[in-house]
């Protein structure tokens, strides 16, 4: 495993945070998917060395939650909130035109590797719906013509980046 | 009548302009006073408070604290533990959101009098994988009290330590379930456990005595240390004491948050007035007052029968907007209160289309344990799509209904009849809609905004 120093000491330091290792194993997946950008197999195997448990004990956390992937996603991630709230004021029109925007369907990566769409479940921000995260920050009322404005800002830092 | 105003006892900053969620800006408004003075008192003070306050539960199931506190296993020679659910994840919830990213010392000082009182050592806060800047507001806000002597080691030179970590979830609903949590805190899959016999005040985290409770009952309970449980049960109706927030989403003028005494605010003046009523040109349609697992209520329907004000029996006819806002009313007309989620829809809603959508949710979420969960969140998934995508038929209500009256306490865990209400309530109050749906889908135009 190749992890950047800042990882490994991250790792070093919540460990201890309980009594028994094996607790440590969400923590070491977000830590592991923050630096890599997904969990790979020998990901899996590395942390149960480390927290001296077998791998499928990883294997099966790692398929169970959904923030968990074993494979790369695009460089951003557009997370639309899906559930009925959202759904009300118009998430799936939204979720349609972030889809549009970077000719993809929901799970897939845009063919220049930029961006990810997908659905999610309630972000809890119900009550300035739609919300839709891109990366760590929250949107909020994201209608058609928000949507669209993320849109050309994401591109504009593709384009700032490259 | 006009509606009654808002009490912001736990929302008071939220919002204000001017106000940060440092720990110097709330040492200036009095923060950690309530800390100071629960370390001068005797525990078993402390939790005597809490039951005189008659606090129930924020996060769902309106359970009273000091009850919860009381069967908390204090002999078995184990550690104590403290778990706080910031797993926010029942939809059209999101009070506890506000409180971690703009109050979160308010949160801590509240876990810290709990940890106090219970003799716990170790708190974890369980906050949902979707928070990660909340996460990290936390994070900071526990560094800042430990290095103020709030938190750690040696809590205000009183030689008591107790030590509080995040812990972040990873996307998965059943993480919310207080069992499915502390597996999940394990490290594990978030299978829930069998009650009996792991019930978390006995067989808890790591097999050892543990609280499970809400980021806003812990608000409450520093609360109820500042002002005495005696003075905080006169807040709110008997039974149903103190504030809570209420949130508010889909189809009114102001969705939001809105804090106010339990049980002082109705149903209709809550929409009506403090919300604006319904969208332009539209009419309230139905609406699920506790979280998408309360059951919903339908415009127009009356609830009638007898309740206890007092020591006396008293007639009640309700409209859904003469409900009172409090947990005992929304139980009695067969709903909850549950997690303070209100989500409203209005006369534009197709009532299948939305029951879609909730089953999608809950067919994504079963953890898989149970069969008749697992299989039934699916098919009630499968067979309300294929209405909204694919052919209707107009014995689909029945057979929805059958599915969900086939799951609800056959399951490990509360999530089989959060599953289930849905469906089997919307038959009940949307019967009509349902068998009607094969004609009705075939004469409508696509839906402007479709809700599967
Ligand atoms: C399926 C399911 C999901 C739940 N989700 C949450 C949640 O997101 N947040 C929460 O505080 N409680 C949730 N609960 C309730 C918890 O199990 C538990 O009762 C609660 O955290 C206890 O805290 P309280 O007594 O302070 O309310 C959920 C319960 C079930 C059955
Ligand atoms: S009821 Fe559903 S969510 Fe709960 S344990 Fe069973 S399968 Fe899992
Ligand atoms: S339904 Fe979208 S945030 Fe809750």
């Amino acid at each position: 495993m190749n992890l950047k120093p800042e990882t490994l000491a991250r790792i070093d330091e919540v460990i201890p945070h309980y009594p028994s290792k094996r607790s440590a194993t969400l923590p070491l997946l977000h830590l592991i998917q923050e630096d890599v950008g997904y969990i790979p197999q020998e990901a899996i195997e590395w942390v149960a060395a480390r927290l001296e448990l077998q791998p499928i004990n990883v294997y099966e956390v790692v398929t169970f939650y959904p923030m968990f992937r074993q494979k790369p996603i695009g460089r951003r991630h557009v997370k639309v909130c899906r559930t009925l709230s959202c759904a009300l004021l118009g998430a799936y029109r939204t979720c349609e035109t972030f889809e549009r925007e970077f000719g993809v369907r929901r799970g897939e990566v845009s063919a220049d590797g930029e961006v990810t769409v997908d659905f999610v479940e309630c972000l809890a921000s119900c009550g300035t719906a739609p919300v839709v995260m891109i990366d760590d920050a929250l949107h909020e009322k994201v209608d058609v013509a928000r949507t669209q404005e993320l849109s050309a800002q994401i591109r504009r830092e593709a384009a700032a980046r490259s | 009548m006009p509606a009654p105003a808002q009490r912001r006892i736990i929302f008071q900053h939220i919002d204000e302009p001017g106000y940060t969620n440092d720990l110097a800006c709330y040492l200036r408004h009095g923060g950690y006073a309530n800390l100071r003075q629960a370390v001068t008192r005797k525990p078993e003070e402390l939790i005597d408070e809490v039951k005189k306050s008659g606090l129930r539960g924020r996060g769902g199931a309106g359970f009273p604290c000091g009850v919860k506190w009381d069967l908390v296993d204090r002999k078995s020679g184990k550690p104590i533990y403290l778990v706080v659910n910031a797993d926010e994840s029942e939809p059209g919830t999101f009070k506890d959101r506000y409180i971690i990213h703009q109050d979160p010392h308010q949160l801590i000082e509240g876990i810290m009098i709990t940890c106090f009182a219970n003799n716990v050592k170790q708190a974890y806060i369980y906050i949902r994988g979707e928070f990660p800047e909340g996460a990290r507001i936390l994070e900071k806000a526990i560094a800042e009290a430990r290095a103020g002597g709030f938190v750690g080691p040696n809590i205000l030179g009183t030689g008591y330590g107790c030590e509080i970590y995040v812990h972040r979830g990873a996307g998965a609903y059943i993480c919310g379930e207080e069992t499915g949590l502390i597996e999940s805190l394990e490290g594990k899959r978030p299978y829930p456990r069998i009650k009996p016999p792991y019930f978390p005040a006995v067989l808890g985290l790591y097999q050892c005595p543990t609280i499970v409770n809400n980021v806003e009952t812990l608000c409450h309970v520093k609360k109820i240390v500042e002002i005495g449980g005696e003075a905080y049960a006169k807040i709110g109706t008997p039974n149903n004491t103190g504030t809570r927030i209420l949130c508010v989403s889909g189809h009114v003028q102001r969705p939001g948050y809105y804090e106010f005494e339990v049980g002082k605010v109705t149903l209709g003046e809550l929409l009506n007035e403090v919300c604006g009523g319904p969208l332009p040109g539209r009419r309230f349609k139905a609406v699920i007052p506790g979280g998408s697992s309360a059951k919903v209520l339908r415009f127009g329907e009356r609830f009638k029968g007898k309740r206890k004000i007092g020591n006396d029996l008293v007639d009640y006819d309700w409209g859904v907007e003469d409900v009172p806002m409090d947990f005992d009313c929304l139980a009695m007309i067969g709903s909850m209160g549950g997690s303070g989620g209100v989500i409203v829809m209005d006369d534009s809603v197709d009532i299948v289309a939305a029951l879609a959508n909730i089953n999608e949710f809950y067919a994504h979420e079963s953890c898989g344990q149970c069969t008749p969960c697992r299989e039934g969140s699916l098919w009630m998934k499968k067979i309300s799509a294929r209405m909204v995508h694919g052919e209707a038929r107009t014995e689909d209500g029945a057979l929805l209904k059958s599915v969900a009256d086939q799951i609800a306490g056959r399951t490990i865990c509360a999530f089989g009849e959060a599953c289930s209400w849905p469906t089997q309530s919307f038959l009940a109050k949307f019967g009509d809609e349902f068998k009607a749906y094969p004609e009705s889908r075939k004469a409508a135009a696509a839906p402007a905004v479709p809700l599967a």
